[in-house]
Formats: structure tokens, sequence, C-alpha cells
């Protein structure tokens, strides 16, 4: 059982982190992914130092930090999309219901782990094959299983009733906010335990983000969430969890209240200040 | 892990590899090519292939020496055509473009690019030749040429267009005028990138055979003019090899691996050029 | 100190005024030349093919006659011979060249890439009458001696591979063909398929599909412009190209179904027979297939831009 913040070089502990509860699995939140001492480099350069950091079951966990600091690093290597990138390396390990993740089949792991992207990007399809995509590699080919699976993820993604009467034309004919909820549709389809998301809302207009972020609400119990976010105030909406980093450190990791109202590293407390103001 | 996905990996696995057998194939055929012409051809390279003139079949000892020569006057001729005009009209297409009459130019001369040698040889044939009532060197000059000028100017036209338009203003701030910046600065700054079109233009008509077929044709002795038939190194590849002599058919390879050291020595010379950076920093 | 100033300007201006006069009158003539000069193409084809176009008019290009003595004229075998070793050249270089494409855009680290590109876009540079020659030395003898009598005794009930195995015909020269539009196919679809953005690559892979589906279901559907592009383009030099089919195709003017018959081709007759036609007609019927060829080319040269620029222009969204 890890105790929250374990990055390497970090000075002690004050007696209000000691006294708040960090995230400790529990009957109904158990561990879903776990991060220890994970260093990662593109080439040379050093961009994660030592993360440990926990992630429960059907929790919200949110990465906040200024631009920069490593946390979409991070993000990225739990489905290990940063496999693709060449010349990175990681050192550490990522357990995912216990299992080390560098053991496992990589495409299967993909489909446990889904991901949503900072910019929306779905495939240049209609809007019903950019959702059926990921159900058809992986083996569904009855019409009528996929206009169910199909109806299912977009209710999910609270996006039916917008595209219900036009699911045969471009996905490129809906709003940017659309597209993002369609592609947390296309996300949701395969049925991932997990659902990475990488600012989700940044290219969004204010209303767009109000719709994501209910949609994360309902998501929670069936789907475990880790979201990085460059918005304070998204993190403190939604998240249960909230991990500050800095510089590729995890500077500090708790309770979302905990980190907002009682943060216990000064790093912390001036990122948030000066972002409230 | 499930059968299905086992089976996808296997695919997966199996096409990756074939792309990679695809590729080999095709870095495997230029090494292949090379080999073969220098297999068949490097023997019968001697003092005589480049200085004798070609004897009669069966006689051995002839050379390819009035090809050669042809080869580089016709060439040559094309050259003093060809590249001012198309390095002009790149300039025009880079620095003085009217909207509609500038994409008229560049849409022609990628359509004049896409035309068949042989129809350019017509071209030639009945423009230069008919007059003239014989083949000549000048008609082969000609075809040629028009095959240079597209690749020239539009390559002009695209190195001329990657100098920053900073370099541009200053120069005019200082007092100089449209052409004077043009000369001065802008094409020194692109220079580069010109020369290396030409050169890579130069390479091709001067490997090309079709267009000479019937416009300088070809001469069995010392070429005798500009105004007379001339013997090229392609159309002499060309014929000897269609011919039943050994001998000849040994003088075919041997010319087509110096057409191709040729032709290849300029292609990476350009490439080498154009890789050492511009002459002018970017952006 | 406005007054000396006042009184200069206008010198300088003339001055200045003139000589981007001239400089821009000069440019423009010399690339006027090249609108000129493609005009003349087309006058001078029309032109001289006249004695032919009156004789024959627009039975010209579907009649299978070619005999000088009579004079009587058709374009159908050369159109045949044309267009059937174009396609089987395309048969064969486009899984090559896309399956290569894949590989040098997908796979291969870039500088390795950068390299093998290089040595591809090198054979594009070897001239036609080169791969003649080597096909005619060293193809020809292998198609007779192991290649055709194989397709014969697998294949043979098929119409395509009947008759005599002389090493030479539609095959041949569909083979040597494909070498020669391959590395095409190959720069153009991998700068295609380099353009396409990464996050579509993540988006499919990140949804647990392997390399292989997400190139061949996401990355190349989004680059098959550029990539049809490429295809139309070799396609246009296919037609066109001489030397290298004339030394193979075996220049029978025959139309038949198997693919290991001698044939002809447009570029292959006029560049064999050109320099020999005498009389009136004869000459004009060679520039007549000139007219065509060319016709052809441009066309399909026409339709590769348009879809090559539209990729390399501005991103492709299209369902």
């Amino acid at each position: 059982m890890s105790t929250a913040p374990e990055s390497a070089s970090q000075p002690k502990e004050s007696q209000a982190q000691k006294a708040a509860p960090s995230p400790v699995p529990t009957p109904d939140a158990g561990l879903k992914l776990r991060a220890t001492n994970v260093n990662f480099f593109y080439g040379a350069f050093q961009a994660l130092h030592g993360i440990s950091l926990d992630m429960l079951t059907n929790r919200v966990t949110a990465l906040i930090g200024p631009s920069g600091c490593g946390k979409s690093t991070f993000l990225r290597n739990l489905n290990r999309i940063n496999d693709t990138i060449r010349n990175s390396r990681m050192e550490g390990q990522i357990l995912l219901d216990n299992e080390d993740i560098s053991g496992v089949d990589v495409t299967n792991l993909r489909r446990r782990v889904g991901m949503v992207f900072q910019r929306p990007n779905p495939f240049p399809k209609s809007i019903f094959d950019n959702i059926a995509y990921g159900l058809r590699i992986n083996g569904m080919a009855s019409r009528s299983d996929l206009r169910d699976k199909v109806e299912r993820s977009l209710q999910r993604a609270a996006l039916w009733n917008e595209v219900k009467d036009k699911l045969h034309e471009s996905a490129y004919a809906l709003s940017g906010g659309q597209q993002q909820r369609l592609c947390i549709a296309r996300a949701l389809a395969v049925d991932p335990e997990v659902l990475l998301l990488d600012e989700p809302c940044s290219a969004l207009d204010p209303i767009a983000t109000a719709k994501i972020e209910e949609l994360m609400f309902t998501l929670k119990d069936q789907c475990t969430m880790v979201i990085v976010t460059h918005n304070m105030q998204q993190a403190a909406r939604v998240a249960d969890f909230t991990g500050f980093f800095l510089m590729g450190r995890l500077i500090e990791y708790n309770l979302t209240d905990v980190i907002f109202r009682n943060p216990a590293k000064k790093e912390t407390e001036d990122y948030i200040t000066g972002r409230f103001g | 892990m499930s059968k299905r996905l086992i089976w996808r990996k296997g695919v997966n696995a199996l096409m990756l590899t074939l792309t990679g057998v695809f590729t080999f194939i095709a870095v495997a055929t230029l090494f292949l090519i090379l080999g073969c012409l220098i297999y068949n051809g490097a023997s019968s390279l001697s003092w005589n292939f480049f200085t004798k003139l070609p004897l009669s079949a069966g006689e051995e000892g002839g050379g390819m020496a009035n090809a050669i020569v042809g080869s580089l006057e016709i060439v040559g001729m094309a050259g003093l055509i060809g590249l001012p005009v198309g390095f002009l009209a790149g300039v025009y297409l880079a620095e003085f473009e009217d909207k509609v009459f500038a994409s008229l130019i560049r849409y022609v001369a990628d359509l004049l690019n896409g035309i068949p040698s042989i129809v350019v040889g017509l071209l030639a044939w009945s423009l230069v030749v008919v007059p003239m009532k014989q083949f000549s060197a000048v008609a082969g000059s000609i075809a040629l040429s028009v095959m240079l000028i597209p690749v020239v100017a539009r390559q002009t036209e695209q190195f001329l267009r990657e100098v920053p338009n900073s370099i541009r203003e200053a120069a005019l701030a200082l007092g100089a005028n449209k052409w004077k910046m043009i000369a001065t600065v802008v094409v020194p700054a692109g220079s580069k990138g010109i020369l290396t079109g030409m050169i890579l233009g130069m390479a091709r008509i001067a490997g090309e055979s079709a267009p000479l077929l019937f416009t300088a044709f070809n001469n069995q002795f010392w070429n005798g003019g500009v105004t007379q038939p001339t013997a090229s190194l392609p159309v002499m590849i060309y014929f000897r090899a269609l011919s039943g002599y050994e001998d000849w058919h040994r003088q075919a390879w041997a010319a087509g691996l110096v057409l191709i050291s040729a032709v290849l020595t300029a292609n990476i010379l350009a490439r080498l050029v154009l890789a050492r950076g511009v002459s002018v920093p970017r952006g | 100190m406005t007054t000396p100033l006042a009184v200069e300007i206008p010198v300088i201006r003339r001055k200045t005024q003139t000589g981007d006069i001239v400089a821009r009158w000069v440019v423009t003539v010399f690339a006027a030349s090249i609108l000129l000069v493609t005009i003349l193409v087309v006058y001078q084809l029309w032109v001289t093919s006249a004695p032919s176009r009156h004789k024959s008019g627009f039975g010209f290009l579907i009649s299978s006659q070619w005999n000088p003595v009579t004079e009587e004229f058709g374009a159908l075998p050369f159109i045949y011979g044309t267009v059937v070793t174009s396609v089987l050249a395309l048969l064969i270089s486009i899984p090559l060249g896309l399956g290569a494409a894949i590989f040098l855009a997908e796979l291969a680290p870039a500088r390795v890439s950068n390299s093998l590109t290089f040595l591809i876009e090198l054979l594009a540079a070897i001239p036609s009458v080169i791969y003649g020659l080597l096909a005619l030395f060293t193809v020809v003898p292998l198609m007779r001696q192991y290649g055709e009598p194989f397709l014969k005794s697998t294949l043979g009930f098929l119409p395509f591979f009947q008759g005599p195995a002389y090493g030479v015909g539609f095959l041949t020269a569909g083979i040597v063909l494909s070498f020669m539009t391959l590395p095409f196919i190959i720069s153009v679809s991998r700068e295609s398929l380099l353009a396409v953005p990464r996050e579509q690559r993540e988006a499919a892979l990140a949804l647990g599909a392997t390399r292989w589906e997400t190139t061949w279901q996401v990355v190349v559907p989004w680059a098959r412009l550029g990539i049809f592009g490429s295809i139309f383009l070799s396609l246009a030099r296919a037609l066109g190209e001489t030397m290298a089919v004339t030394m193979v195709i075996g220049n029978d003017p025959k139309i038949s179904a198997s693919l290991l018959a001698s044939g002809y081709s447009i570029a292959a007759v006029i560049a064999n027979e050109f320099s020999e036609a005498t009389g009136a007609v004869y000459p004009a019927a060679l520039v007549e297939l000139g007219l065509v060829l060319f016709c052809l080319t441009i066309i399909i040269n026409g339709m590769a831009r348009l879809m090559i620029m539209a990729t390399t222009g501005k991103g492709t969204k299209r369902a």
C-alpha cells in the first residue's frame, strides 16, 4: 500500500499531509493502476523522475501542473502509446490489476486502457464507422450487434440524441465538442476498464467542456478515469484524487479536497493560488 | 490471448514483413542493374572504347568516341538553350507572377514535363528535320531542350520561393530595385537548389534516346558538324544492342556502363550539393 | 533638406522603373515560351498528321490494319499494346510500390528510410535505354527459359498464357515497365503516408489496433488521394515509355489475348519505323499515333496532378 507522494527528492512531509487520508484501496475502490518509480527518457532528456502513483478503480484521478511538467508523458505511458516514439525509454513499473503492462500484449492492453486525445481526432469515416472501428477489428461483424453497440456507446457519451439521425454522415460534420464526445464514444465502444483523457477539453468551448465533465460523472462507476488537465477548476470539479506534477516530478498526490484546500507542499500551494488568484 | 488476437497478430507480422521484403526488392533492383552493367560492360571498357570510331561488325577494336563526343555536343547545345530559358521562366514564376497567367504557365509546364519523349522527338522532327531535309545535332538539341525547360523552370521556381521574404525586403530597403534584388540577393540565396535542378535536368536528357532517333539520328563516323547527323551514346546503345553481333553487344554494355555512371554521378552530386544545406539560414 | 531630395527622386524612380520593366518583360517572354512550345506541339502534331487523318478519319482508332504498302493504317493494335503493357506494369508495381512505401513511411527509422528512398529514387534516373539493354539480355532469356514455360505449365489453361514462349512479348514488357514505374509510386506514396497526422495513427492504436490494422485501415485511406495520384503518374509514364518497351515487346502489330505473344506499343512503333517511313501517309500515320499518345498522357497526367495537389495542398478531410 503506497502512500501518495513518493517522489525521490522531496523534503519532510508536513503534519497536515500525514493527517489527511491518502488514496488507499478499499473494498469498493480497489487498486486499478499502480505506477512505481517511473522514469521516462526522450533520448537523453529525462522527462519523468521516479513517479509513483496509485490510481483506484472507478475513481477519477486528475494530473495537474504547468505546461511541460510531464503529466501527459506519464499518462501516455499507461497505455504504452509512448512506445511509438522513437528513442524513448521507460524505467520503472506500471501494474494494471497487478499485472506488469510491459509484459502483456500491447494490443490487448490498449483495448482495456482507452485514450481520448487533446484535439478530437475522428477518422475520415462516418459517425457510425468511427465507433464501429474498434468493434470491427475485435471481430464484431453482425450488423445488428454493431448497431446496438454503437447506439449504446453514443448514449454513454451523451451524444446519441444529437446524432441518431445522421449516423452515416461524416464525422467531420460535427462541431468540435461533438467530435470529442464522438471520440469518447469510440473509445468506450470497446468497453475499456480504464479511460485516459489527455486534456480533453482544451480545444473546446465552455459549454462543450461542461457537457464532457458531466459525462465523466456518469461514467465513473463503469470506468476508471485518469485525466490530465490544465484547468484546475475542472480537476476540482470532477476528480476524486489529484496529483500535482512539476518538472517531471510528482510533488504531491492526495484527495482533491486536500490538494486544493490544504496542500502540504509549498510548490503545490504556489501553483494553486497562482491560478485561483 | 484469444484466438482472434493471435490471428490478428499473425497477419500483422506477415504483412509488415512483406513490406520489408518489397522494399528490399526495390532497392536490390538498383544494385542488380549496376552489377549487371559492371559485370558485362567493364571488360569492354578500354582506351579504344573512348578514342576509336566504331568499326564494321565483326572487326574488333572499335570504340564509341564519336558517340561520346556527340552526346556531349547535343546535350551541351540543349543546355545552352534550355537552361537559360528554364531559369528565367522560373524567375518569372517565383518573382513576377501574375495570378492567372502564372498558374497557366505552371500548369502547362507540368503538362510539357509529362509529354512522352518520343512525341517531343516528333515535334523537333517536324520543326527542324523536315525544313532542313536532313537529320542534325541541332534538331536533337532542340528536342532535348524542350524536355529540359519545364524541369529547370519548376525547380528554379521552387528554390526561389524558399528564400525568405526578409532577405528580399532587406535588399529593397537598402535601395535595390527589383531586378537587382533578384539578381544579387535572391538568386544567389537559392543557387544551390537551382543548380541541383539544372544538374538533374541535364542528367535526365543525357540519357534520352527516343527523341534523338529521328532528329540527330546516328553516325558511324566523326560528326560532321551540328547540322549533320550525330551519334550519341544512348542511340548507339540502342542500335548496338539490337544488332546481331556479339562484339557490338559488348560495346552496348560498355556504353551503358559509361552512360549510367555519368547519370548516377550527376544525380548523387546534385543530392550532395542540396544536402550541404541552403545558402541562407532558413526562416 | 527636402529640396535636394525633391530634385533627386524622379531621376532614381525612372532608372529603377526602366530596369524593372525590362526585367519583367524578359522573364515573362521566356515563361510564355513554355506556353508557346506546348501549343506548338499540339499544332505541329495536328498539322503533320493531316495526310493520315484525312485518309482514315476516326476509323484510325479502331482499325487493326497496318500496311505501309497499301497505305492503310490503324491504331488499334498499338493502343492495345500500350494499354496492356501499362496495366500489367501497374498490376505488379502497385502492390510492390505501396508495400515498400508503407515500410519506408511507417516502419523504418527516419535515417534508414531517407537513405533507402534516395537509392530507390535513383532508379527513376536510370535511362530507359539501359532498362531496355538489361531487359533484352537478361530478362528475356530468363523469361524464355524459365519464366514463361513455368507459367505455361501452371496456368496454361488460361488464354493469357498460351502460345510459344519467345521471351519477348507483352508480359516481359509489362514486367520491365513495372520496375520503371516502381520508384514513382514508392516516392509519392511514401510522402503521402508521411503526411498523415500522427493523431490518426494514435487514435487507432489507442483502440487496440495492431500496427498493420492501423496502417491499412486508417493511414492508407487518409493518404489515398496521393497514392492514387502516384498511380496515375506512373500510368502516364508507362504509356509513353519507348526504348525499354520497344526492345522487348516483339514489335508485332497484332492483338492477342496471350501475354506471351509479341505485340507493339504506340511509342515502340514510332521509334522503330519512323526513320524508315516513306511516302506521304506513312509518316503522317505515325505522327497521328503520336497525337493519340499525347492526348492519352495529357489526360492521365492532368488527373494525377489534381489528385496530388489535393493532398499536399490542403489537408484531406473527407469521409
